[in-house]
Parts: structure tokens; C-alpha cells; sequence
């Protein structure tokens, strides 16, 4: 069992307001686990204190079942098993591609070392690579040495830092596909630490959102953008459209029209309501409830994005069309909502 | 402080204080005691020294050190020094600033090529230039000598910051400046020349600490600054009080001025952040100043650097096999060989663990280990053989006058140049390297054999070449600390100056100047 736990982990520089406040976060065995955040939510902090290179203020982690930090422990980061994938792979400059992947390997027996090294070059597609030297290689073969050389030692979880941040975004779809199918062969637990959300969304298992050095939700990538948290959530993991609604039942009334909700709100009768702009459709002004003049048209190729002033709301909402879009700005559009939509305390 | 190596001490990571640790991430945990130890044994070594100067300054009574300092005799010196620093910080200011702006902003005709020439007078020492210059013009003996060969070898501590400067700053603020209406000239006075103040004045505080710590040129040019007297009283008297009082003043003066150092090169720090990747500058053509400019660079480089080698080549020829002595010089060569080797290993071996600490582990302990390292950049090299004097002839006699003792004198003296360059080379490796290797099962200790120091080895190597020509370029130390009947190539030098014979001198300036080649060779090479 190689599940990570982390409990009510709690890290501060100085004094002022803590990085890490309390953060719980739970990945189950073999699963990949993005922490998505902006930058100075104390991502980068949890993956260190993790790794072992940062003492916690407060709090436990556990990797199945054993404790590697909490209060009187702190394991050594040799000791930990916990490999790691940094920014722009950090490959030895000064070992060859094999030297580099079995350098975690224990050095007993010198013919298993290879045949391990070469199985690994062989999981991230780079069989034949051993000799090269790691400046002989291009960015994105280096990020999947460093992959190689993380998983070579059979490590208990895997921490991978923004690894695509450096491969251009041609590349970066490509090896991320990669880094996963190599993941999932081996089975092992991973976390992915980014801030980039399609790359969240689209690579793990599991997206933990962090703000204020707290997971505010932990979800599939599916939930977390259907249902999110709160409104905030919604905005940092895609294109929102918030408008105000008041609940009635398992529906809410809003100026777009009655629109079904994802679950009963209990309590909360007002607040606000989170669409997708891809939930929204531009019809005849004659065969919606709801309408609206089109104050804008932004083309992006494969969509375009048409901003609406609908009577009733006081702030523009945004519209996402396939392909070209059939509207003028000036123009009066009907607007209909298709899915479900949540309601959100209107305090965010 | 000492004519050492130019470049350890522009270096921006040579910078004991003020440099910042490696990007972005802090260190946590203290150094493993593996390093710590022998990081500490370093920095107690290059302390001493001065600790027991202090000690020894003291030992009739305050009132008798006091009586010393107070002296009319020390008043005197201290203006010659002085005096003798102000002048030739002028000039290398008016030298270092004017070239640096032809070299860097302007169409100069082999701009590239000047601003190497430039820089190479930094590789002569100072008495090889007191020699070139006194051979050549014996009435140049005195203040006006002095001041000569001393501008003529350190205006390069200007001229180097300065073009960093140039290059750093934005030129998009110059273009703003000229379309706002302003000449060139006036551009260059309003806008270009206060950027450049800081590092300019950085600049003149090491070419002020060049002359306060000078002991070759001002000796052979016969003029009388602070070192000449601290060894004149040392050789004079059996009663070495005096000397250790005057070298105690000559300490303050050169502490004062590494202070102030700091704090300009701190300022410097601050008027180039913000400037972003700045474009390179269209050069500004010259027209009709194109001549006059080039005569300028010519006659400044000429001066500086042929004249040493036409004087040498000179006095060579001149010279017959009775004033030769290839034996001689074969034997003189092969002991300073010797020495700066054992020197150079010593330092290198000292420096690598304080280096390391430096470089990785941020805090108090870390600061303090490097500060103290670093004690040997404020002392002249007379005052720190004078100290380990004291030192030997009161606790450790068997190595007094014996090689040990003239070894250790060097380590004082140059571990600041060899941790300078490990610690650079150090820098030079992400850490996220070492955290990998960490996370790959690997402890401390090994992580250091197998990662950070195979990864700085050339740099480590190149800091030890470093060291080992400035050891052979010693004068002070040796002079004061080497066995009886010992001699360097520095030495003899100063010998056969000092007694009026130059052709007898030149083949061991001859042999210096190739020497000093070596660093500006390999640094280059190490660079590129």
C-alpha cells in the first residue's frame, strides 16, 4: 500500500501569514493527484515538505501506513523512497543517460542495475539513449529521463514539479501522455504539482484545488469543474459565468431562465450561480425567455467567445460558440441554458 | 589585500556579503558537521593572524602602542599613503571611465580587441611595473614612480566595473534622453554617467586598497608609504612592537576601505535591477574624434603593457651570461614552483569546505565561517607575514623561517581568491540536483562526493591554477617569511632591483610576466 495521507500540515517563514495552514489531502494507491493552484499557494512548499528538503510546523504525512514526518519524526529525504521529477528535469550534467537512471538503484549487483536501467529507458521510450550525456538531448527526452530515473528505485510515491513547464506547448501534450502511460504502468502513486488547469484537468486521476495554503476541493477533474467548491474555484479551473439566482427546489431561477441544479442546496436560498460558457447557446431572440444585446465577438479558431449584456445583469456574460460565430456586436440574441448548474453563497 | 588576482575581486560572486544565496529556495537544515569542522578549522586559521596582531600591538601597554601611533613618523607615512592613493585613483578613474565608454558605446575602430588589451596590465605585478619603469627612467624614483607604475597596473579595477555597468544599463533611457532633446554629450552627463557612479566608485575603493596594500612598487620606487615603514621598523629593530602597531593602523585603513567597498557595491546592486535584458546600444559614431580615440587607447595599453615587456626585452639583450645565471633562474623558478604548489594546495584544500557552506547552507553560522575566510582580502600581505612572525616565534618556533610557516602566509592570504571560485563553481549547479540525489537515497556526505563536487571540479581546479599564480607572485609574505638562502622569482626580482642591477633582473621579470599570463588564459578559456 503506498497511499499518501497528509493531515492538518501547517508551514510558516517568519512570522505573518502562513504558507501551509492546516492542509489535508488524501491520494489513494496508484492514483495521480494534481495539487493545481496559483503561484504563492504554498504548492511548491507541500511537494518540498513531502520530498523530505522542508520541516513541517505542524501536522503528519503517512505513505502507507508509516510515518515519514509528523511530531518527533522527520525522516531524512534518503530515506523516504519518494522520487522526485523537477522543473527542466535536472538531470546529473556530468552522468550518461544510464548513469543518471540508475543512480537511485542500490548497488549490489551490477547486471540487475543494467537490466533495470535498461527497462526504464524503455518505459519512457528511450531505449538506446543509455550513452548519450544528458545535454545531447532535447527537453522533452531529458523530462522523461528524469521520469526514468524517479521511478528506476521502485519509489513509494512520485513527486513531479511543474514538469512541463519547459517543453514548449507542442511538445508538452505529447510527454505528458507519456509520463502518465509510463505512471500507470509502473502503478505508482504520483502527484503533480502545476498551476496550469488544462494540464490539471486533463493528466491526473485527482485534482486537489490550494488556496491560502488549503485544499479547498478534492475531486475528479469532472467534479471539480461541473461542481466546483465555490465561485473561485470556478473561475481558476475555466471560463465561469457567475449570475445571481435564488433556489426553488432542485431548480434556480435566474435571469438566463430555470435552470436545473447539480444538488439541492439545503439552507441556501440566494447566491450565485456558477454556468459553464459552453452551457449557454445563442438562439433567436424570439424563442428564448432570456436575451440580450451582443456587446462583443472574440475569435479563437475552433470557438469564438460572444459577450452578451442580458437585460437584468448588470455584468456582461460570456457565450462560447462553435466554430464561427453567427453574431454581430449590436445584435439582439436569445439565450438558452442546457445542463445543470450550483449555487454558491453570494459572499465569494 | 594584496596584488592578487583582478578578477576574484570584481567577480560579482567573489562578494562575501551582500551576494545572494541560490535562487529562490532556502536551504534548510545546518551544514553536516563533516563540513562544518574543517570550514571552522579554515576560518580560525585565517583569523589568527589577526587576532594575535591585535595581542601583540598591546603587549608594552596601550600607552607604548599609542606613543607608535601618534608618532610624527606615522603621521608622515600616513599622508604618503594617502596622497600617493588619491592621486592614482584619480587617474585611474579618468583612464578606466574614458575607455570603458569608448570600448563599450561608441564605433571604435577593434573595440573587442582593446577591451582585452586593456585588461592585461591587470596581470602585471606592481614591482615587475616598478622595475620596468625605474630601469627606464631612474629619475622617475619616488612619488612620481610610484604613481605611475601603480595607475598603470590597477586602472583596470575601474575599467572593468565600469563596462559592466555600460553594458547593464538600458539604452532605451539614453534614446529617451536624446529624444527628449539632449545632445549626446549632455546624455551622457545627465543620464549614462550617474548610472555609472556606483560602479565607478567601487572601482577607486580597490585601486585605493591596491596602493594602501602595495609593498613592490612603492619599495623600488624608494617611496615611503605604510608597508615600506612596517618593514623598514621590522628589519630595523629587534623590538617588533612598533611594527605590529603600525601594521595594526595600516589594518584599520584597509578595513575601513573594505567596508566601504560593501556598501558601494551594494548601492551598485540597486541601480541595475530593474533594467531587464537590456538590447545592446547602436555604438555612436566617432567622426571626427576617431583618431583621437584611437591614439588614446593605443597610448594608455602601449604604456601599460609594452613598456614592461620593451624594458624586459631590453635589459635581456643587453644582458650577458655573467649577469644570466640560467642556473640560477632554473633553480629560483623550480622553489617558487614548489612553493606556490604547496601554497595553492593548502588554500585550495581550506577553502573547498567553507566554499561549500557558502554556497549552500544559508544562516548565521554560514555567514560568519565565510566573513572569516574572507579576513585575508582585508589584510595586507606585510601585515599578515608580520603576524605569523609573532605567531611562530612565540608558539610554534621549529617552523619559524621554515617553508610551513611561508605556506600558511599564503593560505591567509588567498583563501578569500580560492573560495571566491569554488564558491562560484558551486553556484554554478542548481541545488535541485543535490535535492534529486537526496530523494535517490543518497546521504549528505556522499551526495557531496558524488554530485556537488564532481559538478564544480573544473571550477575548483581553475580556482586552484588561480591560487597557485598568485602565490608565485608573492612579494611581501616571501620576503619577510621565507628560509634563509630561499629565493622566488618575485625575490630576486626585488633583489637585483633593489640593487640597481637590471640586467640581472630582467630575465626574472621576464619569466613573472609569463606567469602572470597563465590566469587571464585559463580564466578565459574556462569561461568561454
Amino acid at each position: 500500500m503506498t497511499d499518501l495521507h497528509v493531515t492538518g500540515l501547517s508551514k510558516a517563514y517568519g512570522p505573518g501569514a502562513p504558507v501551509l495552514d492546516g492542509l489535508d489531502l488524501t491520494v489513494p494507491q496508484g492514483a495521480l493527484a494534481a495539487v493545481l493552484g496559483p503561484s504563492g499557494c504554498g504548492k511548491t512548499t507541500l511537494l518540498r515538505i513531502i520530498a523530505g528538503f522542508l520541516r513541517s510546523d505542524a501536522g503528519t504525512l503517512t505513505i502507507g501506513g508509516r510515518t515519514i514526518s509528523g511530531p518527533g519524526v522527520h525522516l531524512p529525504p534518503e530515506q523516504r523512497r519518494i522520487g522526485i521529477v523537477p522543473q527542466e528535469g535536472a538531470l546529473f550534467p556530468h552522468l550518461s543517460v544510464a548513469r543518471n537512471v540508475a543512480f537511485g538503484l542500490p548497488g549490489a549487483d551490477r547486471s540487475t542495475r543494467q537490466r533495470r536501467t535498461e527497462e526504464m529507458l524503455e518505459l519512457v521510450g528511450l531505449s538506446g539513449y543509455g550513452d548519450r550525456m544528458p545535454h545531447e538531448l532535447s527537453g522533452g527526452q531529458q523530462q522523461r529521463v528524469a521520469l526514468a530515473r524517479a521511478l528506476a528505485p521502485e519509489p513509494a510515491l512520485v513527486l513531479l514539479d511543474e514538469p512541463f513547464n519547459a517543453l514548449d506547448s507542442a511538445l508538452r501534450t505529447g510527454v505528458r501522455a507519456d509520463v502518465r502511460a509510463a505512471l500507470q504502468a509502473t502503478g505508482a502513486t504520483a502527484l503533480l504539482v502545476t498551476h496550469d488547469q488544462q494540464e490539471a484537468l486533463s493528466t491526473a486521476d485527482l485534482v486537489a484545488v490550494v488556496r491560502g495554503g488549503r485544499v479547498v476541493q478534492c475531486d475528479t477533474p469532472h467534479e471539480v469543474y461541473r461542481r466546483p467548491a465555490d465561485p473561485w474555484v470556478a473561475a481558476f479551473v475555466g471560463d465561469a459565468v457567475l449570475v445571481a439566482g435564488t433556489a426553488d427546489h432542485n431548480n434556480v431561477e435566474t435571469a438566463l431562465g430555470r435552470i436545473p441544479l447539480t444538488a439541492p442546496t439545503g439552507e441556501l436560498r440566494q447566491g450565485v450561480v456558477v454556468l459553464r460558457p459552453e452551457q449557454l447557446h445563442l438562439v433567436d431572440p424570439d424563442a428564448a425567455e432570456a436575451g440580450g444585446t451582443v456587446t462583443d465577438v472574440r475569435f479563437y479558431g475552433h470557438d469564438a467567445m460572444v459577450t452578451v449584456a442580458v437585460d437584468g445583469i448588470d455584468e456582461a456574460i460570456a457565450v462560447r460558440v462553435p466554430g464561427q460565430a453567427a453574431a454581430r456586436p449590436g445584435e439582439r440574441m436569445g439565450i438558452e441554458v442546457t445542463g445543470e448548474a450550483t449555487l454558491h453563497a453570494a459572499a465569494m | 589585500m594584496h596584488p592578487a588576482d583582478p578578477v576574484a575581486q570584481t567577480d560579482p560572486a567573489a562578494r562575501p556579503t551582500g551576494a545572494t544565496p541560490p535562487a529562490g529556495r532556502s536551504r534548510a537544515g545546518r551544514p553536516p558537521a563533516a563540513l562544518l569542522v574543517p570550514a571552522a578549522v579554515a576560518a580560525v586559521f585565517a583569523l589568527l593572524p589577526l587576532g594575535y596582531l591585535a595581542i601583540r600591538s598591546l603587549e608594552h601597554g596601550p600607552a607604548f602602542a599609542w606613543g607608535v601611533i601618534a608618532d610624527e613618523r606615522t603621521a608622515q607615512l600616513l599622508g604618503r599613503s594617502l596622497g600617493l592613493a588619491a592621486v592614482v585613483v584619480a587617474a585611474c578613474l579618468v583612464l578606466g571611465v574614458s575607455l570603458a565608454w569608448l570600448t563599450v558605446r561608441t564605433a571604435l575602430p577593434g573595440a573587442r580587441a582593446w577591451s582585452v588589451l586593456v585588461t592585461l596590465p591587470l596581470a602585471v605585478p606592481s614591482y615587475v611595473a616598478g622595475f620596468a619603469w625605474l630601469s627606464a627612467f631612474p629619475a622617475l624614483a619616488g612619488f612620481a614612480g610610484a604613481a605611475v607604475a601603480l595607475t598603470l597596473v590597477s586602472f583596470p579595477y575601474v575599467y572593468l566595473p565600469v563596462t559592466a555597468a555600460l553594458r547593464g544599463t538600458d539604452p532605451a533611457q539614453e534614446e529617451v534622453s536624446r529624444s527628449l532633446g539632449h545632445g549626446p554629450l549632455k546624455t551622457f552627463l545627465r543620464v549614462t554617467l550617474p548610472q555609472l557612479r556606483p560602479a565607478a566608485a567601487g572601482g577607486a575603493v580597490l585601486v585605493a586598497l591596491y596602493v594602501f596594500s602595495d609593498f613592490g612598487a612603492v619599495s623600488l620606487m624608494r617611496y615611503d608609504t605604510f608597508t615600506r615603514g612596517i618593514y623598514t621598523s621590522y628589519r630595523a629593530s629587534f623590538d617588533r612592537t612598533p611594527a605590529a602597531a603600525l601594521s595594526v593602523v595600516l589594518v584599520v585603513m584597509t578595513i575601513a576601505l573594505v567596508a566601504a567597498e560593501a556598501r558601494s557595491r551594494g548601492r551598485a546592486g540597486h541601480a541595475r535591477t530593474g533594467t531587464g535584458t537590456a538590447r545592446p546600444a547602436i555604438p555612436l559614431a566617432l567622426g571626427r574624434w576617431r583618431l583621437p580615440a584611437l591614439a588614446w587607447c593605443a597610448v594608455v595599453t602601449g604604456t601599460a603593457v609594452l613598456t614592461p615587456l620593451a624594458t624586459c626585452g631590453y635589459w635581456l639583450a643587453v644582458g650577458n651570461s655573467a649577469t644570466w645565471e640560467p642556473d640560477t633562474l632554473a633553480d629560483t623558478a623550480a622553489t617558487t614552483l614548489g612553493v606556490a604548489a604547496a601554497g595553492a594546495a593548502l588554500t585550495t584544500l581550506l577553502a573547498l569546505p567553507v566554499a561549500v557552506i557558502a554556497a549552500r547552507h544559508r544562516g548565521r553560522t554560514a555567514t560568519l565561517l565565510e566573513h572569516s575566510a574572507y579576513a585575508g582580502h582585508a589584510l595586507p600581505g606585510i601585515t599578515v607575514a608580520l603576524s605569523l612572525v609573532f605567531f611562530a616565534v612565540r608558539y610554534a618556533e621549529p617552523i619559524y623561517q621554515e617553508l610551513p610557516l611561508l605556506v600558511c602566509a599564503y593560505a591567509v592570504l588567498f583563501l578569500p581568491v580560492a573560495v571566491a571560485g569554488t564558491r562560484a563553481a558551486v553556484l554554478q549547479s542548481p541545488p535541485v540536483l543535490e535535492d534529486v540525489a537526496r530523494s535517490l537515497g543518497r546521504s549528505p556526505l556522499k551526495v557531496l562526493r558524488e554530485v556537488t563536487v564532481p559538478l564544480a571540479a573544473p571550477g575548483v581546479a581553475a580556482g586552484a591554477a588561480l591560487t597557485f599564480v598568485v602565490c608565485m607572485k608573492e612579494l611581501p609574505a616571501t620576503l619577510l617569511l621565507r628560509p634563509t638562502g630561499m629565493d622566488t622569482l618575485a625575490t630576486r626580482l626585488w633583489t637585483e632591483t633593489g640593487t640597481g642591477s637590471f640586467a640581472a633582473a630582467a630575465p626574472y621579470a621576464a619569466a613573472l610576466i609569463l606567469l602572470a599570463a597563465v590566469p587571464s588564459y585559463l580564466l578565459g578559456r574556462h569561461r568561454t
